[in-house]
């Protein structure tokens, strides 16, 4: 009975997250305050890496612009909470939805593109969209929007922190996302993008509709984008043109290849490095004499090093690295034997 | 009439200067097929190395030949030591087809943070070597300056040397050839690695041309460049990517619509408007407006 | 200017392309290659030229190894390599596709000699040389492409399947140009061919290859009279 219950892999994955979950839970009351925080950011970033994953790593296509996505999320999560004064979590859903009609119609034009098309035109978003964004004072400009989920509930007690209520919506969203995304990655529709990514050509003599799969794809992986933007934006308490610039979406291709792009629970990984890096560059920064220029360049040049070091030596993450260490290992024992 | 003309002449200045921006991507990739997005890194190092120069010297053409020259190394530079490694390594998996793209990524952040540990990230500024004031005729005002017409003139200049080395030298030859061909070149004899080498350290040196011309009295950043990089691939998307002639056509096009619409839109709709024209031309000619193709799956 | 293969093997990936193929072939001959699709011939002309790495075995030209030697070096040790398909560029002119011929020799007034002469030989290109190579009919670009390989000036010409797609007229033309100019110039011809009657006409020694073995090599008249080979291998 208890087998039958394990072997159906959507089950398992479930109970995964929920050990997961409150295994963070239990953590978070016993760290410090900043990781506290620094928490909430990875789990942001997992989601936000997640969404690259979704999209590169298993449809084969590439999107430079994922923090045009995530912004898109942050603004209309802001947006939906100041004009329509929706709740907290519908303003989420509001940012899902948002990323997700702007990936569609993307994805639309994109099913025509691949390669270098796609890639430029998903860099001219990521480049564009915040200057967009400074243009029209309904955005509220340089300054941006008021974005807050409030005060946590008074019945987790008064030291309930505000990382900690950041930490635990954040976390439940990443878990929720993660248990989503491999869901279906395990579908049909994940064996669709497989096929397409690793054989075009025979995938579409198989029947697979090319344009409609990467139209899904794109719409699927802008829609996380743009929930971990509206989370993001919470952190914030403000949706801002300046939380999402360039380097944003360099940082998550950056944490997809290092997650090795097939990989999503690598994306925690991913996204760990990318809160640690800046962390310890400014430790370094400091270290080295603290000047303002070296504060604010260096983050972004270790990021930008460790992109290229990672696409040159471990193109498919070093999961796979370690797998095919193994694979061979074991070869050779088998072999001695 | 007069304002028309006028519009029209500014368009074809900054349409220049995206013009060369295309150039120096359409070099890279008909010899590389990648589109090498560090071209704004590149640019924006040489303009600095311009920018201490002409601090130094107060020389401006000394300043651009300086840029010129690292502009040429560091794109030779990148050829040799990250894109042979790369294509080395990479064969296949996953990333096999997006990791050129992603290591030129990479590369455009390696650039600029390093730009701003050198200069910062605060704004630098560098004067135009002849006058930016408008002509005027009399009592009317032509908002075209001196300086405007020496980047047209410059543009131009470019375009020309490109056009005798391509056309008429047999190492116009062979770039061609292995930019078509690269078997059937190395099967006459030609050094495909060290041409395509060439086309890098070309596409650097044009590259720095545009970040020196586009400069002057604005401010420069480590990302004042970014811009300048979109409007580049929209121009060269336009001219189809591998034509060194479309690349040009795509600029002036592009820079003329701004200025166009510039004038008689306003200026909020500056960049949505290379965004519209680059998803039109992908719409209804994916191949550029100079080919015949029907998918852009390269 | 005697060329020497010697044992030679070539794998692509898992599969076997060439298995210990050894053959000579004397100065000045006509070698013709026979074999039927995916045989191994193109794969032998390319591992010549230096465009596929061989696994294992020798291949000497004039005394020298030639084998991991990159396919520019070797043109300029004149072996000179018309590959599968009328190996013309389409994107640049005729004209442009005869200098290429002449791009790495450094005796400017030889390759104007040398251009002048196929272009003699060739006068339908005369006539075309200012035109896109991709407004020529088959059987022109087939000239300029072997016309290219002529400026270079080769002692070894490796020609692969010329007669590809081209009217029997033309084929017929074409072999009996080679025919001359091995007479004229002196070369040492490696002919691949699926057109093994037309082939074996014009050379001295066949070599028949199947599935990646050598199957007879010899004189290419006692090869075409064998009723053995010709049933199995020649097709007529």
């Amino acid at each position: 009975m208890l087998k039958k219950f394990f072997a159906n892999g959507v089950r398992t994955r479930f109970i995964g997250t929920i050990a997961c979950g409150w295994f963070l839970l239990l953590a978070a009351d016993r760290v410090d305050p900043l990781r506290v925080y620094q928490g909430g950011i990875v789990a942001i970033y997992v989601i936000a890496i997640a969404s690259v994953i979704l999209l590169t790593g298993y449809s084969g296509q590439v999107s430079l612009g994922q923090g045009a996505f995530m912004a898109i999320g942050g603004f209309s999560a802001a947006l939906s909470s100041k004009y329509w004064h929706l709740p907290f979590f519908l303003t989420l859903i509001v940012a899902v939805l948002a990323g997700a009609l702007a990936g569609a119609l993307l994805g639309g034009g994109a099913a025509r593109l691949s390669g270098p098309y796609l890639a430029g035109i998903t860099l001219a978003l990521a480049i564009g969209l915040p200057n967009l964004a400074n243009q029209f004072s309904f955005l509220g400009g340089e300054q941006g929007l008021d974005y807050s989920v409030g005060d946590p509930p008074l019945r987790f007690g008064m030291d309930f922190t505000t990382d900690k209520w950041f930490f635990w919506i954040t976390g439940l969203a990443a878990l929720i996302t993660l248990w989503w995304t491999q869901n279906i990655l395990m579908s049909r529709y994940g064996r669709t993008w497989r096929a397409l990514r690793s054989n075009p050509a025979a995938a579409q003599l198989a029947g697979i509709h090319v344009g409609r799969v990467k139209v899904l794809a794109f719409t699927l992986s802008a829609g996380l984008a743009g929930l971990a933007g509206a989370l993001l934006s919470m952190t914030l308490f403000y949706a801002l043109p300046s939380a999402f610039p360039l380097s944003l979406s360099f940082a998550l291709v950056t944490g997809a290849v290092l997650a090795g792009v097939t990989h999503l629970l690598g994306s925690m990984l991913g996204a760990i490095v990318l809160v640690a890096i800046p962390a310890y560059a400014e430790l370094l920064a400091n270290k080295l004499g603290g000047a303002e220029r070296v504060i604010a360049n260096l983050p972004g040049l270790m990021i930008s090093t460790l992109l290229i070091l990672a696409v040159l030596f471990t193109p498919n993450g070093p999961g796979e690295q370690w797998r095919t260490f193994k694979e061979k290992k074991g070869k050779k024992d088998r072999q001695t034997r | 009439m007069l304002a028309f003309i006028s519009t029209l002449l500014i368009g074809i200045t900054v349409g220049a200067i995206y013009s060369l921006m295309a150039l120096s991507l359409v070099l890279v990739w008909r010899s590389t097929r990648v589109i090498n997005f560090a071209q704004a890194g590149q640019a924006i190092f040489s303009t600095y190395v311009a920018y201490e120069v002409i601090q130094r010297t107060g020389n401006f053409i000394l300043g651009m030949a300086a840029a010129v020259v690292v502009g040429a190394l560091l794109g030779a530079l990148v050829e040799v030591l990250l894109m042979r490694t790369l294509f080395k390594r990479i064969h296949s998996g996953a990333v096999a087809a997006v990791a050129p793209v992603i290591a030129t990524l990479g590369l455009l952040g390696v650039i600029r943070a390093s730009v701003g540990l050198i200069w910062g990230n605060d704004g630098h500024r560098f004067d135009a070597p002849v006058s930016t004031q408008a002509f005027s005729m009399g009592n009317t005002v032509i908002p075209f300056s001196r300086f405007n017409l020496l980047v047209i003139a410059t543009a131009a200049l470019v375009m020309i040397v490109f056009t005798v080395i391509f056309q008429k030298t047999s190492l116009g030859l062979s770039l061609r050839a292995s930019a078509f061909a690269p078997e059937i070149a190395r099967l006459s004899g030609i050094r495909v690695g060290s041409i395509r080498t060439i086309g890098w350290a070309f596409a650097g040196a044009t590259g720095a041309v545009a970040g020196v011309l586009i400069s002057p009295n604005d401010s420069l950043t480590p990302n004042s460049l970014d811009l300048l990089l979109i409007f580049g691939f929209v121009s060269a998307v336009i001219g189809g990517l591998d034509s060194l002639i479309g690349a040009v056509v795509g600029g002036l096009v592009l820079g003329i619509g701004k200025a166009l619409i510039l004038a008689y839109l306003g200026s909020s709709l500056d960049y949505p408007t290379a965004f519209v024209v680059l998803a039109i031309v992908l719409i209804v000619r994916p191949g550029g407006i100079f080919s015949m193709k029907r998918g852009r799956n390269a | 200017m005697t060329l020497t293969v010697n044992n030679l093997s070539v794998d692509h990936g898992a599969i076997r392309a060439l298995n210990e193929i050894s053959f000579t072939v004397a100065p000045g001959q006509i070698a013709a290659v026979i074999g039927a699709n995916g045989a191994g011939k193109t794969t032998l002309l390319r591992t010549l030229s230096g465009l596929t790495h061989a696994t294992t075995g020798q291949a000497t030209w004039e005394g020298k190894d030639i084998l991991g030697k990159k396919p520019e070096n070797l043109v300029r040790s004149g072996i000179a390599h018309v590959s599968e398909g009328k190996s013309v560029i389409a994107e640049l002119s005729v004209k442009d596709n005869l200098a290429l011929g002449g791009i790495w020799r450094k005796d400017k007034k030889d390759v104007a000699l040398a251009t002048q002469e196929v272009l003699e030989l060739f006068p339908r290109l005369q006539e075309r040389l200012g035109q896109s190579a991709d407004t020529l009919s088959g059987g022109e670009r087939q000239m300029l492409a072997i016309a290219r390989a002529l400026i270079s000036r080769p002692g070894l010409l490796l020609l692969d399947e010329p007669s590809l797609g081209l009217a029997p007229l033309v084929v017929a033309q074409i072999f009996q140009t080679l025919s001359q100019l091995r007479e004229r110039l002196g070369f040492t011809l490696v002919l691949v061919e699926q057109n093994a009657m037309s082939a074996l006409k014009i050379a001295d020694i066949g070599i028949i290859i199947n599935l990646g073995r050598l199957v007879a090599s010899g004189k290419a008249s006692d090869l075409s009279n064998d009723p053995a080979l010709r049933a199995a291998y020649l097709g007529y």
